[in-house]
């Protein structure tokens, strides 16, 4: 639990690198080797293999090795917690400016009469 | 929303920011006085279903806004708006925070910087709400206090809402 809690807390960090980035939305299509994860950077694999790790300390990934062959995929349930959040936070502008669009519609309404 | 008026949400995860852009169909100076008069705040800022009840508003550089937004069951959740500057009928910047009642910031939370700018397209407004975070840490702290306290629960409709409003 208290694991849990440690990792969300930096899942915001881990999600601010763009390398980190692009291997989450990669992830987001289906697991896949490192190998493969790598292949897009221009990066030596153990600079490659910090960013993942950092993925996985923060509980957004985790990766299982079979043979020589380690595959990573999404957490999703800990990524979910950012997305919930900035959904809220998106519904929360939308809803409040569409309660502007009817005050402004009635205010002007008032201006026509006078 | 007429189903012109722009709406864009922006989330720079790089750079712990969120830019709200949305059109209305009204002059600048009407808009900003929304935007700036308590009586007229209180008729639209909290989201449905909870509503807006200012108890202290001075819109002057140093000067805060101090409300709740208080849901059909009566509970209130308490916010303040520092302002830090004004450029009327531009824009103005200020701190965003949780707070209770009495008015006092809660240090352990994180402030968020707003930009909000007006600019008018023909008979029409844009305003633009740049909010911004220190740093993934502060981001993260809003994240957990967002989805911990009880006003995500009662937002939670409005995320069944969003695919019918993105039509």
């Amino acid at each position: 639990m208290d694991n849990n809690c440690a990792a969300l807390d930096s899942i915001f960090h881990a999600l601010a690198d763009p390398t980190r980035r692009a291997v989450v939305q990669r992830l987001g299509r289906g697991p896949a080797a490192v190998s493969e994860l790598a292949r897009p950077f221009a990066m030596a694999l153990p600079s490659f293999m910090k960013h993942v790790g950092i993925l996985e300390e923060t509980g957004l990934i985790r990766s299982t090795k079979v043979g020589r062959i380690r595959t990573c995929e999404l957490e999703r349930k800990n990524l979910k917690a950012v997305e919930l959040w900035l959904g809220q936070q998106r519904a929360i502008w939308q809803s409040r400016y569409e309660n502007l669009d009817g005050l402004l519609a009635r205010l002007n309404g008032e201006d026509d009469e006078t | 929303m007429k189903p012109d008026l722009q709406f864009d949400f922006l989330v720079d995860k790089a750079r712990n920011r969120i830019t709200v852009k949305r059109e209305f169909a009204a002059k600048r100076q009407l808009v900003w006085d929304c935007h700036t008069k308590r009586e007229l705040l209180d008729r639209w800022f909290a989201p449905k279903p909870l509503t807006t009840r200012t108890k202290h508003m001075e819109f002057r550089e140093g000067g805060y806004w101090h409300y709740a937004m208080v849901t059909p069951e009566g509970q209130s959740f308490w916010n303040r708006l520092d302002y830090q500057t004004i450029d009327p009928i531009d824009g103005y910047a200020a701190l965003d925070g949780f707070c209770d009642e009495a008015g006092v910031v809660n240090p352990e939370l994180p402030r968020a910087r707003w930009d909000v700018a007006f600019t008018a397209a023909q008979e029409r407004t844009l305003v633009t709400t740049v909010v911004l975070y220190s740093s993934p840490q502060d981001v993260q702290k809003a994240i957990d206090m967002g989805l911990k306290d009880g006003l995500a629960s009662t937002l939670d409709r409005l995320d069944e809402l969003l695919p019918s409003l993105q039509a």
